[in-house]
């Protein structure tokens, strides 16, 4: 495992608990009724975001799925924007016409959260053969669950990236459950993504997906790959969600005490046992999640208090011109 | 008078000049390149401006929209060929729901500035899953461009103006208008998007047609013409953005029309542009909105069995006949 200096161990540590406190004010702020919709909370995965995105540079294009809060913020999202979203307000990252499952950023090349799965995936490829037609060293990662490994999109879009030699890497999120099944019980081999890798002439890699440094390492050297041009990647990371599927589920389906099993090894707890051992004292730890609790909370308040984006909204930004006319 | 040109020359004339005008053009699909196309509308584009610009893919159309997609939103403007129309239900989730839709859900944070080029439609015995016209399809959805050319000319500039469009396109290529002549287009012809065309005046009724439909009406036009019946023709070119105006227009003069659509009269893009007639120029109208479209059938194999389920130049002639003489 490569070095760590403690200031990025500390960031990580910083960015990866907005992320959770952000969640965690989308669910609460869900129970008081003032997000409406759906939700699908990233709770446990901060590590696969903020790992991914330390091995990216600015301009590097990410794309996520209806679970991409933690793919957004990682990418620069401010948590009030993705709150403000998620509540329909007029300072939400989409002005209230995304919602939750549409989250993006395009001002960070955060490409947009897709709600229809694997789809994502052959778009995350065309922004790689973009880069490689414009001839820049910008590298794509299409984020997605295991679940889309069954879907043709997801091989449409490895084959040809594999066959172009494309710069994008391909991750998967295996928290083992494709919505309320396991994952397991619906596809033919162990590890959903990794194995499938063969197929298309790709290494088989699977790693933790709970350790954020694991995580930025394997990255890291996937993207020195694709930026030499040496062509696409698949990285499997083992993961787990720590809420249901969706605000719907409550994920009674979970055998007892896996829950509890995975949360020994949430990746905040890997990553303060990570920061204690560099020589970070408890009070700069403590003094860290105290300043991330304040950013929630100031994030969850002026989210709630801006205003409802205005009904105009309903009927702009279909076309080009920025209006809805489709007729004379 | 310059050459005549055919129609199917005229899809790789107007790719050619887009690709030479604008070096962001790219091309992508299925036997496009070397192969030039299994109905040769990329002939030439290969030789001409090799493997950087015109890349061949494999029979994957969920990957050829979607990196196409993914490009559009990045920094390049995207051609692709789904090779049937009929395919476009293999990426009918790009169609449908993505390449539409990203503007609008991102809150206008990102554009999708490419086109899907398509072989639509019947005539050339190929059968139900090669031979429907689906143009009606691509109209159901809001935020589509949708655009289907009758001449080699209209090819030309309609192609200029998708291609430079910031708004997806969905480009319908007739396949059996492909072996067609006409005049070809002059240097940096543009025809604008949701502009119809008016190719004949008339007094007495409106002929409406789109690609396929254009030869038979203008054919119908000329038999109602020896008849004494005056009929005014118009090729709507798009179906977004629709040039309702026109056709409103025409109807004011002639009291009457007659929408003939490829398409199945069931769902076919006719019965939008009647309601339109019948709601807004209700008081022009003589007669009732009259339709005629594809049977609500599959496509049939057999050149006797999809000459049955067709619009005919005869039932065009003779419905005319029965408004205007009723």
């Amino acid at each position: 495992m490569t070095n760590s200096t403690k200031e990025e161990l500390a960031s990580w540590y910083d960015q990866m608990l907005v992320i959770r406190g952000t969640e965690k004010a989308a669910y609460d702020l869900f129970m008081t009724g003032l997000v409406k919709g759906t939700t699908h909370l990233a709770s446990g995965h901060e590590a696969v975001a903020v790992g991914a995105s330390a091995a990216l540079k600015p301009e590097d294009y990410v794309w996520a799925t209806y679970r991409g809060h933690h793919h957004a913020m990682a990418r620069g999202l401010s948590p009030e924007a993705c709150l403000a979203e998620l509540m329909s307000k007029e300072t939400g990252a989409c002005r209230g016409k995304g919602g939750s499952m549409h989250l993006t950023s395009a001002a960070n090349n955060m490409m947009g959260s897709y709600a229809i799965i694997g789809s994502h995936i052959p778009m995350a490829v065309g922004s790689a053969w973009s880069a490689v037609l414009r001839k820049t060293d910008q590298v794509s990662i299409a984020f997605f669950g295991d679940g889309a490994t069954n879907i043709g999109a997801f091989h449409e879009a490895i084959n040809l990236a594999a066959v172009w030699k494309l710069p994008v890497i391909f991750i998967c999120e295996n928290n083992l459950y494709m919505e309320y099944t396991p994952i397991s019980a619906v596809t033919a081999v162990q590890h959903p993504a990794a194995d499938r890798a063969a197929a298309y002439s790709l290494p088989r890699i699977v790693i933790d997906g709970n350790d954020v440094l694991v995580v930025r390492d394997e990255v890291a050297k996937a993207v020195a790959l694709a930026r030499a041009g040496g062509g696409p990647s698949v990285i499997e990371c083992l993961t787990y969600r720590h809420y249901g599927h969706s605000r719907a589920d409550p994920a009674k389906y979970r055998p007892e005490g896996e829950l509890e099993e995975w949360m020994m090894r949430d990746p905040l707890k890997v990553l303060r046992a990570r920061l204690v051992e560099s020589g970070v004292s408890e009070d700069e730890i403590t003094g860290i999640e105290n300043a991330v609790d304040a950013v929630v909370k100031e994030a969850i308040e002026r989210a709630k208090d801006a205003p409802l984006s205005d009904i105009s909204e309903a009927f702009t930004d279909v076309w080009a011109d920025g209006g809805m006319q489709w007729r004379n | 008078m310059a050459e005549l040109i055919t129609y199917r020359e005229a899809v790789a004339e107007g790719i050619a000049r887009e690709l030479r005008r604008d070096p962001s053009v790219v091309c992508i699909g299925e036997d496009i390149g070397a192969g030039e196309g299994v109905f040769k509308t990329t002939a030439g584009l290969f030789a001409e401006f090799g493997p950087t610009r015109i890349w061949d893919t494999p029979i994957s159309e969920q990957a050829i929209v979607g990196a196409a997609m993914g490009a559009a939103m990045t920094g390049v403007r995207p051609i692709a060929e789904i090779m049937f129309s009929d395919f476009l239900a293999c990426c009918w989730d790009f169609i449908a729901n993505e390449m539409p839709k990203v503007r609008y859900m991102t809150g206008g944070q990102v554009s999708v500035p490419m086109v899907v080029r398509t072989a639509n439609g019947g005539g050339l015995g190929f059968g139900a899953q090669h031979s429907q016209a689906v143009e009606n399809w691509a109209l159901t959805v809001p935020g589509l461009i949708v655009v289907a050319p009758s001449t080699p000319s209209d090819v030309i500039g309609l192609m200029a103006s998708a291609v430079r469009s910031d708004d997806p396109v969905i480009f319908f290529e007739h396949k059996a208008l492909f072996a067609t002549k006409g005049e070809p287009a002059p240097a940096g012809h543009v025809v604008p998007l949701g502009k119809a065309n008016v190719c004949r005046e008339g007094t007495d009724i409106t002929l409406v047609g789109l690609a396929w439909s254009m030869p038979i009406i203008l054919e119908a036009a000329e038999l109602l013409a020896a008849e004494g019946i005056s009929a005014e023709v118009i090729d709507l070119r798009c179906l977004v953005p629709l040039d309702a105006a026109c056709v409103l227009e025409s109807v004011a003069k002639t009291s009457r029309i007659i929408i003939v659509e490829e398409n199945p009269f069931q769902g076919g893009w006719g019965g939008t542009l009647a309601s339109i007639v019948a709601d807004e120029g209700f008081h022009d109208l003589d007669a009732p909105v009259k339709r005629l479209a594809g049977a609500s059938v599959p496509a049939p194999f057999a050149k006797h069995l999809e000459d049955q389920v067709l619009p005919s130049v005869g039932a065009t002639v003779d419905l005319a006949r029965r408004l205007v003489g009723g």
